[in-house]
């Protein structure tokens, strides 16, 4: 308890007693008492003058936070199709026989608790794992999977562990003019300094830059909007909360790139007039936190961050990264923002913008990881030489992460407008059956359309390529992303919060694995009834999406999803008879009609 | 031309009828002034929009969004009541019906309560998914007020009324996904050990039967009651045009 206590006040000391930093409180606490008892978070709610059901709804809200006890040895298994399609399932199966703890458990006298968690963005070398979130485990197989229970049941020390099974590389398959370049550390912010932030905004508006998180919004469309709108104040912030499941590019840039990040959100401050920069790390890149730290200190030293940077006076920015917690859908930036300040990641009602109305009410601009790098970039070589790439609409390049059914996993650059069939030769593949663009809420495509191109006006991405050969059960696939979809719900709006349960139940229905394959064509009707519900019904982006690769799968993949079927009418999600049979045995029914299961010898 | 000045003036078109709003006033504050019924079960006027049932969504623009969010454009075209965004309201209140336990004949809000009157409005039959049967205890330690969680849609009311009314900040949200609960501020997790009381606004918000006071039982008669004589858009209708 006096652990705790010392702690939790050198915790709250190093933020002030903040109750806009709960959620880095909470979690640097945790990282020292494993989980988070009840009275430890009435204690932290006192201290910040908050009440306790409000840090008690906080820590309920992310998944990497634990209120009830979990084991001094926390393994997680990416629960992502990728990792599932190189054997995750049966290993986590094999790891917790060897521990004898059941899933979701916590065994042996609190030594070891085992369960799944959504992607770990480590598709490319996957099965991954994550321990006491924060080290990852790549490319599991048979052996470590016996070795990690021999070194768990022997409480070897985590970091002793071998440190090969630590290794993430970087994999970088094909490089173009972000990748294959890096910049010098400051020449892209004193190119900015030396234009001026109009100039350099025109450069970024002529780029005709679109953010790299997804949605396509023009950058300096977004920039010029928190430049312009009211407030003393003004906040840059990186969204590095990669959390779309078969994405990993940020975290490759985040690791070879960082100067151009950071230096893409100096631009950014320059031009919009910010002196405050965040990084949202996500949770499972929480092994990334003190690689970044070291970067800024070092940019600190050589004046590209802090005050006066690049000796201009008055040019003054700082940079702090917040790790997150394990939610998606604090990759909507409004849900960012709350979490940045120390709330639950609900998408917030809009308008107004973040531009307008952003992190503690400060006019704030949101940007990808990739976004940065490229303005880095843009404000080095400027606006015309990036507009000649790619296609007029979606100019410039596109990092893709590649995984799935090829040869050569990894970080793909190509120009916008490159076809699927391109980057599917590059990556070696053979009799590919679909490929996931953009992830579980992007599009799924057949072999009819792998003349299409990578592009915002024809298969828009944020960046995952999962590629699936004819092996492969695409019902199966869709199945993944339905539980991936209401693990992540929110459950702020009732179409988002109880539709992605509806749909995850019904495919578990139509699954032969867990339903018994009790599916109909009712099932599949309910499906898209749902669908469009979903659609235009929900809160945010996130519910509104959950069900993409449901109707592209239906759609493309029928018969994928007609093996399920037993009828084309309905059928109940059980069996009748079974459920009758305890009880016409009872009142001594014994006529065919009854049908009474033979009777155990 | 309209005079600036003249905000009395400027009005959107809902579902072909004019509706005249002020500047600053979301789709739903000046259809609720105007008497028109937009169905909602999370909106409340004393209250800041929440937009979480998603019940009062309406096409404007072109887009679909939340009435109780949306601000009212001059001059737009909303679309509410619609055969289509009708059969989405029933389908979301179907979702509500199953996601808790609402069995309507035993509950004492009955005839009281907006989401079985609103279900009654759009024409709602049955729940039509399978119900999830949640397990959810009641909380009955409060000597006056009682907590049956199995009956709240999380539409956060009470959250708000005894944060920004009351000023005790008793309710708050817990959880998350299918999971997401009410959580009540106590060091035991119990209503009675907190400082709500009967006369709190948190108290009588709540538009299901999730938060009752004790000792009231059907004092008026089943089919006596509120939505039992009057169905819910014909109230709004009557609402309309009150200050």
């Amino acid at each position: 308890m006096d652990i705790e206590r010392e702690t939790l006040s050198a915790v709250l000391g190093r933020h002030g007693r903040d109750p806009h930093a709960l959620v880095q409180i909470l979690r640097e606490v945790q990282e020292q008492t494993g989980w988070l008892p009840r009275d430890l978070l009435g204690r932290v709610a006192g201290e910040l003058e908050l009440t306790l059901a409000h840090v008690e709804g906080v820590a309920g809200f992310y998944r990497f936070f634990h209120t009830r006890p979990v084991g001094r040895y926390r393994v997680l298994f990416s629960n992502n199709i990728t990792d599932r399609l190189l054997g995750s399932v049966g290993l986590m199966a094999d790891l917790c026989r060897r521990l004898g703890v059941a899933p979701g458990q916590v065994g042996g006298d609190g030594l070891v608790s085992v369960a799944r968690t959504s992607c770990t963005g480590l598709c490319d070398q996957g099965p991954a794992l994550l321990v006491n979130h924060r080290h990852v485990i790549t490319r599991l197989d048979a052996q470590r999977v016996e070795q990690m229970a021999e070194l768990i049941r022997t409480q070897v020390p985590v970091p002793l562990w071998p440190a090969a099974w630590f290794q993430v590389d970087d994999n970088i398959r094909r490089a173009d003019v972000l990748l294959g370049a890096p910049l010098q550390p400051g020449i892209a912010v004193a190119a900015a300094l030396a234009r001026g932030p109009q100039a350099t905004l025109d450069e970024l508006k002529a780029s005709n830059l679109r953010g790299r998180g997804g949605a396509g919004f023009a950058t300096g469309l977004k920039w010029e909007l928190c430049r312009n709108a009211p407030g003393a104040t003004r906040v840059v912030v990186c969204n590095a909360d990669e959390g779309e499941p078969g994405t990993f590019k940020d975290r490759v840039l985040l690791t070879r790139h960082a100067d151009e990040v950071f230096e893409g959100m100096t631009v950014a401050a320059l031009v919009v007039g910010a002196r405050q920069g965040l990084v949202y790390l996500r949770g499972e890149y929480r092994y990334l936190l003190e690689p970044l730290q070291a970067v800024l200190r070092r940019r600190r030293d050589q004046r590209l961050i802090g005050n006066a940077i690049g000796g201009r006076p008055g040019f003054d920015f700082d940079i702090a990264i917040h790790a997150g917690a394990g939610a998606y859908v604090c990759g909507e930036e409004s849900a960012l923002i709350e979490s940045l300040e120390g709330k639950r990641g609900t998408p917030r009602i809009r308008p107004p913008f973040p531009v307008e109305r952003g992190y503690l009410g400060q006019p704030t601009t949101v940007n990808n990881v990739e976004t940065y790098v490229a303005a880095s970039h843009i404000a080095v070589r400027g606006g015309a030489w990036w507009a000649g790439i790619g296609t007029p609409r979606s100019t410039g390049t596109k990092i893709h992460s590649v995984s799935g059914d090829c040869a050569r996993p990894g970080i793909y650059e190509y120009p916008f407008g490159t076809r699927i069939v391109s980057i599917l030769e590059d990556c070696g593949t053979r009799d590919t059956q679909a490929v996931q663009v953009g992830g579980p809420s992007g599009t799924c495509l057949s072999a009819f359309e792998f003349g299409r191109r990578i592009a915002f006006e024809d298969v828009p991405t944020a960046g995952a390529f999962m590629v699936f050969d004819r092996s492969r059960d695409m019902f199966e696939v869709a199945r993944n992303f339905a539980h991936f979809f209401a693990h992540e719900s929110c459950g702020f709006c009732t179409p988002c919060r109880v539709g992605t349960e509806l749909v995850m139940r019904r495919m578990d229905k139509l699954a032969h694995e867990t339903g018994g394959g009790r599916g109909s064509r009712h099932d599949i009707e309910v499906l898209f009834e749902l669908d469009k519900l979903m659609h235009s019904t929900t809160h945010c982006g996130l519910g509104a999406s959950a069900c993409n690769s449901l109707r592209d799968t239906i759609a493309k993949f029928r018969p994928a999803y007609e093996r399920h079927l037993q009828s084309l009418h309905f059928e109940p999600g059980f069996d009748l008879d079974a459920e009758l049979s305890v009880a016409r045995s009872m009142t001594g029914r014994r006529d065919p009609g009854a049908h009474l299961e033979p009777e155990a010898p | 031309m309209t005079a600036p000045c003249d905000k009395a003036a400027i009005s959107f078109v809902l579902d072909g009828e004019d509706v005249p709003f002020h500047d600053g006033e979301t789709i739903m504050q000046a259809a609720a002034r105007a008497g028109r019924y937009i169905p909602h079960l999370c909106w409340h006027p004393d209250f800041t929009p929440h937009g979480s049932c998603r019940l009062c969504i309406v096409k404007a623009g072109g887009r679909t969004g939340a009435a109780c969010t949306l601000p009212a454009v001059a001059g737009q075209e909303v679309e509410s009541d619609t055969a289509e965004l009708n059969a989405h309201r029933k389908t979301l209140l179907q979702m509500l019906f199953v996601e808790g336990n609402h069995f309507c004949p035993s509950c004492e809000k009955s005839g009281n309560c907006l989401l079985q009157a609103t279900a009654y409005q759009m024409g709602m039959e049955g729940p039509h998914f399978e119900e999830f049967y949640p397990s959810r205890p009641v909380d009955a330690s409060h000597p006056d007020i009682l907590i049956d969680f199995n009956r709240c849609i999380l539409c956060e009311l009470c959250v708000r009324a005894s944060a920004d009314v009351d000023g005790k900040r008793v309710f708050a949200i817990g959880g998350r996904g299918i999971g997401t609960r009410l959580l009540v501020n106590s060091a035991s997790g119990r209503l009675a050990d907190t400082d709500m009381a009967p006369d709190d606004r948190a108290a009588s918000v709540c538009p299901v039967g999730a938060i009752l006071p004790k000792r009231r039982g059907f004092a008026i008669p089943i089919g006596q009651r509120r939505y039992d004589t009057e169905s819910v858009a014909d109230q709004a209708h009557a609402e309309g045009g009150k200050p």
